[in-house]
């Protein structure tokens, strides 16, 4: 495993081109991108203010930076980098703004929600939808980009408006029997949405493509009810997480639930193997010790060593007492990702914060407990196999596959506190992001196999 | 009880001592009599001598014989003196006085000694009842000490009870008014939470008209140049066609979906298909002995084959049909793996009751052996076999390493010797072994000829039968349609050959256990007597082999030394 130089980085924003050829990256109000193979400086764009956001568009031609503060979105092509385009929704503002999947809209959610403007990179055309819903997942494109869901909410009820993404024209418009609709996502064959409610209620609808609802599914009543979705990449399975720190696991024949999977705290079953992270201080030999140490010392003193270790059966976890009396309380699972061959679900229970299970989808059992010394940050999957990248935001990066898991140190000077991550989409190097800086992280053939 | 009497004889004595002198004080008659002496007006010497003595002296003989004679004969005795008048002493009676009176005094002590020891034993007695009463009087105050006690808790428990039912009661009404609470609670929230929405409806409306409609200039794109599409063509007009045409293009990709999952299925149905097909026919393979016996049994020689013939062509077209998926098909092929399936069980529950039977030890010769055991059993004889003939090996270079040795002659002759009688001894158990397998195996090959003549009675029996039957039937068809007599009498036979049918005779036969008693065809019946070594026990193999392989002169010498 090599890692790259470390590079600047503000606000998170570091986004491979979807074609994996470009990264881009954000530092203040500058928009900087590389080539990935020698991460030299292809481009640099100013900005207007501060970036809050960016996205790359679907043909990795053009890449949209959103300052929610001035309310303005600029776009730049890296084919001419002269072209220019600024987009300014005065005095409506902006809180989001998101790239259309044939990369030559873009949609921008006013303030308060009160409209979202569809803006057109080839035409003077400016299209608005009325009455888009205030909701963590209201739009959701399905993965060939031809269909867009959008939540809305007319007189107190909800609705879910298809468009085609081609010509924007409304293909199907259906009110949805939820108290207060929370998400929608398509199924990655695009031909079902499913639909979940807000967490007062645990319920969960499946609309076809035309309109039709497949089916609804609850789980119980009165608690508190869905925190997470997520569907297989096969479209066999949609997982969801809920506020009972169980993950439910459907079918797309019948739609009803195959699987119940629940987080206990202790682990007792022999066939599942904990692997948990031991810190192994290096020895300190005083004599050697200057004063004032210097710098790299200094770091290699405090950074500590660490592995995994096999627990012995019955390993009881660490668990977390969630605050009842505090409005979204940190239980149930908040996390949960299929790998990209569909093998293996990771989820992670928020009231036992330092644990991932990744749970064998084949034989519908828990597989493996990865237990950390901190609490888990990110996983993510690599897109090309199954393997699994977690931080847990200090400056390690942790990497499982069915063969094992390893605790890899970020060999950089100073503090590299991994807060978050994102995979190439080869899978075989991926960014690394601490709050100032970013670095590359390139896995060695062998490893991946 | 005897710990008991132990502990209580040291006080009985004592009282019984106690009660003892009280009884001699006031029952002896010596006492009594001394008493009455005592009181007398007789003068008493002062000398420490007996009573008697001082009862009579020198002087007051005469006064105390008339005073014995007096108390005497108010007694009963006779009376001391001789003659009434007369005072002579009579010696005579004055002896047998005295002897009646030791006597009355002996049986008088041994009397009193009975007493005694039944006091004594009544008082014994007497302790032990009050023993016990004061133990049961205990056990009583206990157990009514207890009941009072169980009451009490029962009492307690009761009231508990009742207090926890009214708990429960109370608590029940207490989720009925919290869930009465939160559902009012909740409608009331969606109810505020809907004016809400409202109000915020309304405000955002009213941004947006402020908003909006001032012809904000700030809102605006500003762009260099605009860019063209990705798939290079421009923009088409909204149009109904359009509107059409991307209904078309959504059911499409419904379609697409749909379809995909389609051949999904249809390549799982495939492959279930094939392991089905596969199943039916490693059934079909594993029941061919029931499946032929029931065909022999209804009909041999032409109709046998016809119906054969028959069934290839069904299941050819079977075959065929395995790739159309439609109703009939799936029936048949539903019903037959059905039937098959339950021959199979039929069969493996025969075999359990084989094996169970085979377990209480009336395993009869005819049972086939399974496959399985059968193979297990001469794998082990074929090792018994090699084993054995190692020996052999071995025990031969022995002997010819003894032979060859040239050492002292008598050693040599005693080794031999001993060798010999143990050998001898070794092969002679051996021999009556093999005789006794010999007599099974005969045994065994009588009662298969004896079957098979039996069998030859019944085909011949058929035979007749069938004669009959054919003959009947062609007087009638020649009666009535003498032109196709031929073809009619065969579309009986395989109007009777119908594979289904067969297997529903079969089935009706296999109920009855011993209707049909394995009557083996000429190939079975081969089969059968080659079993039958395998089936008898493993020793008659091996003694066989051994005996094959042994060298000739040890041959000889068994032979002649059976005879």
């Amino acid at each position: 495993m090599n890692f790259s130089e470390v590079f600047k980085l503000s606000s998170l924003l570091c986004r491979f081109s979807p074609d994996g050829k470009y990264l881009a990256s954000c530092v203040q109000y500058r928009l900087i991108v590389r080539d990935v193979n020698n991460l030299q400086i292809l481009q640099l764009y100013t900005c207007l203010d501060q970036i809050q956001y960016i996205e790359w568009s679907s043909d990795s031609l053009f890449i949209l930076c959103a300052m929610y503060k001035r309310g303005i979105v600029q776009v730049w092509s890296l084919e001419q980098p002269d072209w220019h385009c600024k987009i300014d929704e005065g005095s409506a503002g902006l809180v989001a703004s998101c790239w259309s999947p044939d990369g030559r809209h873009i949609l921008n959610t006013t303030e308060f929600h009160l409209r979202i403007t569809v803006w057109s990179l080839c035409t003077k055309s400016v299209s608005y939808i009325k009455y888009p819903k205030a909701c963590q997942h209201g739009i959701a494109f399905t993965k060939d980009g031809r269909y867009m869901a959008l939540a809305e909410r007319r007189d107190c009820k909800d609705f879910i408006s298809l468009f085609v993404c081609s010509d924007w024209q409304l293909l199907r418009h259906f009110d949805t029997d939820t108290q207060d609709l929370a998400g929608i996502e398509w199924a990655p064959n695009g031909c079902v949405l499913a639909v979940w409610d807000t967490c007062l209620e645990y319920k969960i609808l499946l609309y076809s493509l035309d309109g039709r609802l497949l089916s609804t599914y609850c789980a119980y009543e009165w608690s508190l009810g869905i925190k997470s979705v997520a569907w297989s990449p096969s479209s066999q399975f949609l997982a969801i997480g809920s506020y009972d720190e169980k993950v439910r696991i459907l079918n797309h024949v019948t739609w009803k639930q195959i699987i119940e999977f629940e987080h206990p705290t202790t682990i007792a079953n022999p066939k599942i193997v904990v692997y948990k992270e031991v810190e192994k201080s290096p020895r300190v030999e005083t004599e050697n010790l200057a004063f004032p140490p210097a710098k790299a010392q200094a770091s290699s003193l405090f950074s500590t060593q660490s592995k995994y270790d096999i627990s012995q059966i019955p390993v009881s976890l660490q668990y977390v007492k969630p605050v009842a009396d505090r409005a979204n309380p940190r239980i149930g699972i908040g996390m949960l990702a299929f790998s990209p061959d569909n093998c293996f679900l990771a989820t992670k229970n928020d009231n036992i914060p330092n644990v991932i299970w990744i749970w064998d989808v084949q034989k519908l059992k828990l597989f493996v407990v990865l237990e950390q010394l901190c609490a888990v940050q990110l996983f993510q999957w690599d897109p090309r196999q199954s393997r699994l990248a977690i931080c847990t935001g200090n400056s390690k990066v942790y990497l499982w596959s069915p063969a094992g898991c390893v605790s890899v140190k970020v060999p950089m000077e100073g503090d590299f506190q991994v807060l978050s991550l994102c995979w190439h989409s080869k899978g075989d190097s991926m960014a690394l992001l601490s709050k100032d800086n970013f670095c590359m992280c390139y896995l060695e053939r062998e490893e991946v196999k | 009880m005897g710990d008991w009497k132990t502990i209580t004889v040291p006080a009985l004595t004592s009282a019984s001592k106690n009660t003892s002198q009280n009884t001699s004080e006031k029952m002896s008659p010596s006492s009594l009599n001394m008493q009455q002496v005592l009181h007398s007006p007789l003068p008493l010497s002062k000398s420490v001598h007996s009573f008697f003595s001082a009862f009579c002296t020198e002087e007051n003989i005469e006064q105390s014989i008339s005073y014995l004679n007096r108390e005497l004969t108010t007694l009963g005795f006779p009376s001391l003196y001789a003659d009434y008048n007369d005072k002579e002493l009579n010696v005579v009676s004055v002896l047998n006085c005295m002897n009646e009176l030791l006597v009355l005094q002996r049986k008088n002590l041994r009397a009193q000694e009975e007493v005694e020891m039944q006091h004594l034993k009544l008082g014994s007695d007497m302790d032990h009842l009050q023993n016990c009463y004061a133990k049961v009087k205990e056990q009583l105050e206990a157990s009514r000490r207890e009941i009072v006690g169980l009451q009490e808790r029962d009492r307690q428990q009761q009231s508990k009870n009742r207090n926890l039912h009214q708990l429960l009661k109370n608590e029940k009404d207490e989720v009925q008014k919290l869930q009465n609470i939160i559902a009012s609670r909740a409608t009331q929230y969606n109810h505020d939470m809907k004016r809400k929405e409202r109000e915020y409806n309304k405000l955002k409306e009213r941004l947006h008209q402020l908003v909006m409609n001032k012809k904000d200039k700030k809102i605006a794109m500003d762009v260099l140049n605009y860019v063209g599409r990705v798939d290079g063509k421009r923009g088409a007009w909204r149009t109904g066609k359009t509107e059409a045409r991307n209904e078309e293009e959504m059911y499409k990709v419904l379609l697409g979906g749909y379809e995909q999952r389609q051949k999904q299925l249809l390549v799982e149905n495939a492959e279930l298909k094939k392991v089905l097909q596969q199943m039916k026919k490693e059934m079909i393979s594993l029941l061919p002995p029931q499946k032929q016996k029931p065909k022999e049994r209804t009909e041999d020689g032409i109709g046998a084959v016809l119906s054969d013939m028959e069934e290839d062509a069904v299941e050819l077209n079977k075959e065929n049909m395995w790739e159309l998926s439609c109703e009939t098909v799936r029936e048949q092929l539903t019903n037959s793996i059905r039937k098959q399936w339950r021959m199979l069980k039929n069969h493996v529950e025969k075999l359990d009751n084989q094996v169970s039977r085979a377990h209480s030890g009336v395993l009869s010769d005819k049972d086939v052996i399974s496959r399985e055991d059968h193979e297990l059993e001469t794998e082990k004889l074929e090792l018994e076999i090699h084993q054995c003939k190692e020996m052999i090996k071995t025990q031969q270079q022995l002997l010819q390493q003894q032979l060859m040795s040239p050492c002292d002659d008598d050693t040599s002759v005693l080794l031999q010797d001993c060798y010999l009688l143990e050998e001898r001894e070794r092969l002679q158990e051996e021999w009556k072994l093999f005789r006794e397998q010999k007599k099974n195996f005969e045994r065994e090959r009588r009662s298969f000829t004896e079957a098979a003549i039996r069998l030859g009675l019944e085909r011949k029996a058929f035979e007749e039968d069938r004669g009959a039957w054919l003959k009947q039937q062609f007087l009638s068809m020649t009666l009535d349609h003498k032109n196709h007599e031929h073809v009619k009498t065969q579309s009986a036979f395989s109007g009777n050959s119908d594979p289904d049918n067969q297997l529903m005779n079969f089935r009706s036969r296999q109920k009855k256990p011993h209707c049909l008693p394995s009557v083996p065809t000429s190939e079975e019946f081969c089969q059968k007597i080659q079993y039958i070594p395998h089936k008898s026990s493993s020793n008659a193999v091996l003694n066989k082999t051994t005996e094959d392989s042994k060298p000739k002169q040890w041959k000889g010498i068994n032979k002649t030394e059976t005879e």
